[in-house]
């Protein structure tokens, strides 16, 4: 079985940045990674968690998990999309 | 690029944007787009594309700022009457985006002098008010091979187009020669709703940045136009003609003519 959590290449610590600032610093931190490979973002509970996985969704990439921390905030894996798409 | 906290939050809705991200602000970041006219159609393209971020914006007129064009020249504030128009400009500009490199030039552009100070873009916005000049940033962005958008307003009206050179229809291919003087409007009917100048300058703002993001589809080949009185926009599509006299086959302007300006253009 594949362990996504051994392939992670670059964490984000989300913690405390609200939306949609969340969204851009996980955008900038996609960026920064080549294809295939798996960002880990921390979420912050509520409208960060509820949010940022779906939009990162919309933009091609792949969530491959969500876990929750015991301080309450969320591991998110991304895994980046082979290509960026132009018009999702 | 490498942006600073303060710059992620400027720019964040367009990043949030899936179709510009990251990859799209390095390119508006990246590029140069020159505004022909500070007037009512360079006034909101200039500070769109300032606040947008564009590298390099270039901005070329030759007048001072009159009382008269407050109405709908955004760019100029009442203390700047008597200030040349593109000094006037670049100061709001620069204002909205310390960012930005603004290049004022203050000049009146002809067959001499336009295709050297063109070259350096990647994007031009033709925000002039007569004919003549309208034929002359065509003819020099088409032979420089530099696409461009189209824009023109009077009274409740505005039309618009954008050129890529080569592979769409130009402004010549459509108008062949600018209309005889008395077939443009006298003074006393150059009147123009000053809003629509916001209207007509924002989608050529828009195509510009289109344009150097990649995205969408720009508006060639086709004429937008739009009367405000009963706010009906249309679209007329064209076609390139092989028979133009500057981007068909066998082009008979292959160098830049100045036509005779109208005294009383509207400014």
């Amino acid at each position: 079985m594949i362990n996504p959590e051994r392939e992670i290449t670059a964490t984000k610590n989300l913690r405390g940045v609200n939306c949609p600032m969340n969204l851009v610093y996980t955008k900038v931190a996609m960026a920064a990674l080549k294809p295939g490979e798996v960002l880990e973002i921390i979420l912050d509970n509520g409208p960060p968690i509820n949010n940022v996985p779906g939009s990162v969704k919309k933009e091609g990439h792949e969530v491959l998990s969500q876990t929750q921390l015991t301080d309450g905030a969320w591991s998110v894996l991304v895994r980046k999309s082979p290509q960026t798409p132009k018009s999702p | 690029m490498e942006y600073s906290a303060a710059q992620l939050e400027r720019y964040s809705r367009h990043i949030i944007l899936a179709e510009v991200g990251v990859e799209g602000q390095d390119k508006i970041a990246a590029a140069k787009v020159l505004i022909i006219g500070a007037g009512g159609l360079g006034s909101p393209a200039a500070l769109y594309l300032a606040a947008a971020g564009i590298g390099t914006i270039g901005i070329v007129d030759g007048d001072v700022v009159d009382l008269s064009n407050l109405q709908r020249q955004i760019a100029h504030h009442t203390r700047d009457v008597g200030r040349d128009k593109v000094l006037s400009a670049a100061e709001k500009m620069t204002a909205i985006n310390p960012d930005i490199r603004v290049r004022p030039h203050q000049m009146l552009l002809d067959a001499a002098n336009i295709r050297e100070v063109i070259r350096d873009y990647d994007f031009v916005i033709d925000g002039t008010d007569n004919f003549p000049t309208k034929f002359l940033v065509n003819d020099a962005c088409v032979l420089e091979d530099i696409p461009f958008s189209h824009g023109g307003i009077l009274r409740f009206d505005g039309q618009t187009m954008t050129v890529v050179p080569g592979k769409s229809s130009c402004y010549r291919c459509t108008f062949r020669q600018p209309p005889p003087p008395d077939a443009v409007p006298t003074c006393s009917q150059a009147g123009v709703l000053g809003a629509i100048a916001g209207m007509l300058g924002t989608i050529q703002a828009t195509e510009a940045l289109k344009y150097v993001t990649e995205i969408g589809q720009l508006l060639t080949d086709t004429l937008l136009s739009f009367d405000a009185l009963s706010m009906r926009f249309r679209r007329v599509p064209l076609r390139r003609q092989s028979s133009c006299p500057l981007c068909g086959t066998n082009p008979t302007i292959t160098e830049l003519v100045d036509y005779q300006q109208n005294a009383c253009a509207l400014k």
